[in-house]
């Protein structure tokens, strides 16, 4: 059994003192509701996740008791799509015909602040202030560019289309367009990255209703399919956030493992893809994520950025929705608006945002701590 | 007199008349890990042995962290007097990379693949007057 998206909604990502995360989780699913023209007695079952603004299923509070099963999902940056994949398989499985992913978040302004415990580590790495995942990020970029001739003005063109790209966007945080000097000559924060070259924990919501595909017309006229929904943790041996220590033979991360499961999945590969949303925690990951999920050689994506190619209009357009830079990280959003851009893409109802030449087959990933990633394939 | 106590217990020895990090090797399948761990994630392997890493070794990649970090953060620096502190991780030969706060703080002075020694030295005081000594990576002079 095949499974489609048939209804979504977002609340638009930035800071909004007056709702709660919950609250904003609750307006993203009224909308998805709205979306696929179904009620919240409608849903069967439903799968959802937030870090730090409560239960997920304390949604139903909102939406009304219906008795449904709500499953909370808790998988750091990956809940958004881990959700995705237990809504998927729940579907694939026979099991049920409808039901609802919901992903919120609302963090506190300024850097996550980890706790070295919780992930297995002493707490000595805390204190002496090696859990940032800021860090991590910028000696991955550091050793990158130094192995494959990436230059710190790639790393400013990252962010400047991100910005473009958020402008553009009436749902994203960051709305204004800022020039390549600016965003190379802001506050250095962990060299070689600046303050415009990371993406800041924020607060948005996404909701989709995702039923088997045979029943998907009953709901929309522009049902999108999700051919692959993949999640990968590390192997021994990949250079990952939050590491005291690495090995010294070197293995592909999670990210390359969940982008050949996911291709392997939907019987596709990266050249049939046509608008891809890649983790952008800051403008190098985004660099590092075009080679590790098959969409480039190591190396190459200094021409490709110098060239445009990740623009909307460009080749392979990359976080057409201005991805993390421009929206921020609500963590339990932040996967699903990855989605909710891409179906929006695939039905041409991007806007100013729109990729041009009818796009067939979208791809997501995210990748965070402690080293997981997970990806989706959307196909019209 | 002022008492040296260790930030963790089994990170390194301590006292000791040549302090060294202290690893655990698997005698499965010979890999290292730091900190010492009761198991070996490369194998799974419970047959591991305590082992110290060798004192210098060469830069694979670096940061420098230039704002303060939040709790659990703990020196004894306020915003105030807070300084910029380099980061990297240290390729130690026939062991493990590991992962410290560098005595140079400099971009300028530091480069991938550059030779550097484990130094052991004073990271905070506590309320006590205890020193809390921990490890860094200092370039070969």
């Amino acid at each position: 059994m095949d499974v489609a998206i048939v209804g979504i909604g977002i609340h638009p990502f930035g800071r909004t003192p007056s709702r709660s995360g919950l609250q904003q989780g609750a307006y993203a699913s009224r909308l998805a509701l709205q979306d696929a023209g179904i009620e919240w007695r409608d849903i069967e079952f439903a799968f959802g996740g937030s870090v730090s603004a409560g239960s997920a299923d304390a949604l139903v509070n909102e939406l009304g008791l219906t008795g449904i099963p709500f499953i909370n999902v808790a998988n750091g940056c990956a809940t958004g799509g881990s959700s995705l994949i237990s809504a998927f398989n729940a579907i694939k499985s026979g099991q049920y015909d409808i039901g609802m992913v919901a992903g919120f978040d609302k963090h506190d302004r300024g850097a996550f602040n980890a706790d070295p415990e919780a992930l297995g580590i002493g707490q000595w790495y805390g204190e002496t202030g090696l859990m940032m995942t800021t860090q991590f990020f910028a000696m991955k970029i550091q050793k990158y560019m130094h192995d494959h001739g990436i230059s710190t003005d790639t790393l400013a063109r990252v962010s400047e289309k991100a910005f473009i790209n958020g402008s553009k966007n009436p749902n994203a945080w960051r709305r204004e367009p800022l020039g390549v000097e600016e965003i190379a000559d802001s506050m250095m924060v962990n060299d070689p990255l600046t303050k415009f070259m990371f993406c800041s924990p924020s607060e948005g919501a996404v909701s989709l209703v995702l039923c088997r595909a045979d029943h998907a017309t009953r709901y929309t006229d522009t049902p999108v399919y999700l051919k692959a929904a993949t999640l990968k943790s590390r192997r021994f041996g990949s250079f990952e956030v939050f590491a005291p220590s690495q090995a010294l033979e070197q293995a592909d991360g999670p990210t390359v493992d969940a982008a050949r499961a996911a291709f392997e999945m939907a019987g596709v590969g990266p050249r049939d893809i046509d608008v891809l949303q890649l983790q952008d925690t800051e403008a190098g990951a985004e660099i590092m994520h075009m080679a590790e999920n098959g969409f480039c050689e190591h190396g190459e994506q200094e021409a490709l950025i110098r060239a445009g190619a990740t623009h909307i209009g460009g080749a392979m357009p990359v976080n057409t929705d201005g991805g993390c830079l421009a929206n921020g990280e609500p963590i339990g959003a932040s996967g699903l608006r990855q989605v909710y851009e891409n179906v929006l893409q695939l039905r041409g109802q991007a806007g100013g945002h729109q990729v041009p030449g009818d796009p067939q087959l979208a791809y997501t990933h995210v990748y965070g701590a402690p080293g997981i990633s997970a990806v989706t394939i959307l196909q019209k | 007199m002022t008492r040296q106590v260790p930030i963790a217990e089994g990170l390194f020895t301590w006292p000791a008349a040549r302090p060294a990090l202290l690893a655990s090797r698997c005698k499965k399948c010979g890999v290292a890990s730091f900190p010492a761990a009761q198991s070996c994630m490369a194998c799974s392997s419970q047959d591991v042995a305590p082992e110290e890493l060798p004192g210098r070794g060469t830069l694979w990649t670096w940061t420098i962290q230039r704002f303060m970090p939040k709790t659990p953060y703990r020196s004894n620096e306020t915003p105030e007097t807070f300084k910029p502190y380099g980061v990297g991780y240290l390729e130690l030969p026939g062991g493990v990379r590991v992962e410290g706060r560098l005595t140079e703080n400099d971009p300028a002075k530091l480069h991938i693949g550059m030779e550097m020694d484990v130094v052991f030295a004073p990271y905070r005081t506590e309320d006590n007057g205890d020193e809390v000594i921990s490890f860094f990576f200092q370039p070969v002079a």
